[in-house]
């Protein structure tokens, strides 16, 4: 009797391991199958406009929806505009972060204080960055306009990338921080030993040794910059024109999805609205897929 | 000789104070952004602020009530499906090291990493607004959820890959199973790890507006019911901020500094458990 009990409650336990262990896989294969549907999802969805529109998409220069003419070339290129000048504006506050927590000062309040400001702005939701920046960085740009004798939009691309080149501070700089943290101290020293200064060192020890770490985090800020919407939308100025200049009004390819998408009443504009999500699902996936191929390298060795 | 050394130590001298003077300037635009929010938020944050609805337009007052509302239910279900998902994926990850699956799972997990939100939103749109005919609450929850599960996975694999051999073979040695080894011990030891990324998930996606543009939609009105579109507090910021009325603009802006001391807190929190709870080895 005792016997048969104990035999019972190992079955169970076996069969409870079995469960466990199905489950565990089982959540392992709805990642994968996740990441799958939305692919196959988005391919789907834009298919119409793939069909139909071919690579003419991204060169056609009109976005007309009440025309049916879907050309997605100024999202692109307000996409690339924003996000390119906005990462200049980022990369030597990124990198100048990077070194003084990496190197100047690794701990001690000071650090602790600016440490926890990049954590701030990596935590303040991106609709109060564009609230923000739509109503102070907005009027300030205006006014830099009216002085240089410029359209005075004060919202545009210029706008949609100062706001973003601060949002994007933090995930360079945590990155670099890191990186240059883990220069080995040996090579420093050694420098030292010769007679270098301490900039010398920096300029030519600790920067060349994680100059591929710093790249890493600068693509993963550009892969947050490309997908960014709200602030964008909200500073950008939603023009369906090819950009004059850095300071006209234009769109990204977020920034249109956001403001057009339940508006999107005929198939054919669903599906080209659909299609740019792709194209960003993918820009970002090639971007992150280096961006973290270069840190599983340089954080190996 | 003389010359050139002192040109060096100034280079040096120059170089750590413009590396002093760019990393202090990033504080600049948080301060900025803290003080202009506070300043324009103080006067219309009082306990009707809270307890009320949007007045339609020309009638000064009402609140936030329904937005307030609609947040925390929609996150509250955004977790409770995210979570077990997430630590279970997390376990599955940290017990296999190794194989095709561990590493097609991996990736995707870093894929879905970085997915841009509006993306989510549409994909949250396409499988459950279109065949269920409306906006909905729960499409916005399932749509954040996707969104925080990279988040919870990452944080438990890590956690559980942190703990020492050790502990799990004292489970086996007393013949526990291993499922039980998991659940007993090896995520009761790194609680505090998972616990601390789950807080952090959700205070990443707290504050998301543009999975829930064609999700939740927004309300005007309290709502309650799951399958009703439903205000949440990033989605009144974005209508009401963009709107031309001053009075929906203040409304606005009293809401975004409710939303950024419920998304700091909830950062605060996660840097209290963990320091408070370090797993000890």
């Amino acid at each position: 009797m005792a016997n048969e009990q104990k035999i019972g409650k190992t079955l169970r336990m076996i069969k409870g391991e079995r469960m466990f262990k199905r489950s565990i896989r089982l959540s392992g294969i709805l990642m994968v199958t996740l990441v799958l549907g939305i692919f196959i999802t988005l391919f789907w969805g834009a298919f119409p406009s793939i069909q139909s529109l071919g690579f003419d998409f991204f060169k056609g220069k009109t976005w007309d929806p009440v025309q049916n003419v879907f050309g997605a070339y100024p999202f692109l290129v307000g996409t690339l505009l924003t996000s390119l000048v906005a990462l200049m504006i980022s990369i030597p506050f990124s990198v100048a972060i990077a070194i003084f927590l990496g190197e100047y000062f690794p701990n001690g309040w000071l650090s602790n204080f600016l440490r926890g400001t990049i954590e701030l702005i990596a935590a303040v939701p991106s609709v109060i960055f564009g609230f923000w920046g739509f109503f102070v960085l907005v009027p300030i740009i205006r006014t830099f306009q009216v002085e240089m004798g410029i359209m005075p939009n004060g919202v545009g691309i210029f706008s949609a990338a100062l706001v973003l080149a601060i949002m994007i501070i933090p995930y360079a700089a945590s990155l670099g921080t890191s990186i240059i943290k883990m220069v080995p101290s040996d090579l420093k020293e050694g420098a030292y030993a010769l007679g270098a200064t301490r900039w010398e060192v920096l300029r030519n020890v600790i920067l060349p040794y994680s100059k591929s770490g710093l790249f890493a985090g600068i693509l993963l800020s550009l892969g947050r910059a490309v997908g960014e919407t709200m602030a964008v939308t909200m500073v950008i100025g939603n023009a369906n024109l090819l950009p004059e200049s850095i300071f006209s009004p234009g769109n990204t390819m977020a920034s249109v999805i956001a403001n057009e998408f339940t508006e999107a009443d005929h198939p054919l504009y669903l599906a080209a609205l659909i299609e740019m999500g792709l194209f960003l699902f993918l820009v970002t996936f090639v971007i992150n897929f280096i961006g973290k191929r270069i840190i599983k390298k340089t954080t190996n060795h | 000789m003389k010359n050139h050394l002192n040109y060096r130590i100034a280079k040096t001298k120059v170089m750590q104070w413009l590396v002093y003077l760019l990393a202090f300037l990033t504080v600049l635009p948080l301060v900025f952004i803290l003080i202009y929010i506070v300043k324009a938020a103080i006067g219309a944050i009082n306990w009707d602020f809270i307890v009320n609805i949007p007045k339609p337009v020309g009638e000064i007052g009402g609140g936030i009530a329904n937005a307030l509302l609609g947040t925390i239910i929609i996150l509250f279900f955004a977790t409770i499906i995210a979570v077990p998902i997430g630590i279970l994926t997390g376990v599955y990850l940290s017990e296999n090291k190794t194989g095709k699956l561990s590493y097609w799972v991996g990736m995707c997990v870093d894929v879905l990493q970085g997915i841009p939100s509006i993306v989510i939103g549409i994909i949250a749109y396409f499988w459950l607004v279109r065949p269920l005919g409306s906006f909905s609450a729960i499409s916005g929850s399932i749509a954040l959820a996707i969104m925080m599960l990279p988040i919870i996975i990452r944080s438990t694999e890590e956690t559980l890959k942190l703990l020492p051999n050790s502990l799990k073979e004292a489970g086996y040695a007393l013949g526990m199973p291993s499922h039980r080894v998991i659940l007993r011990i090896i995520i009761p030891c790194g609680f505090s790890g998972i616990l601390s990324g789950v807080m952090l998930a959700v205070a990443r996606v707290a504050g998301e507006t543009a999975p829930l543009l064609f999700t939740a939609f927004g309300n005007p009105f309290i709502e309650t019911n799951l399958g009703k579109p439903m205000q949440t507090l990033p989605l009144l910021i974005f209508n009401y901020a963009t709107s031309s009325y001053e009075e929906w603009q203040n409304l606005a802006w009293g809401a975004s500094i409710v939303l950024l001391a419920m998304v700091l807190s909830f950062n605060l929190l996660t840097k209290l458990i963990t320091r408070k709870w370090k797993i000890q080895l």
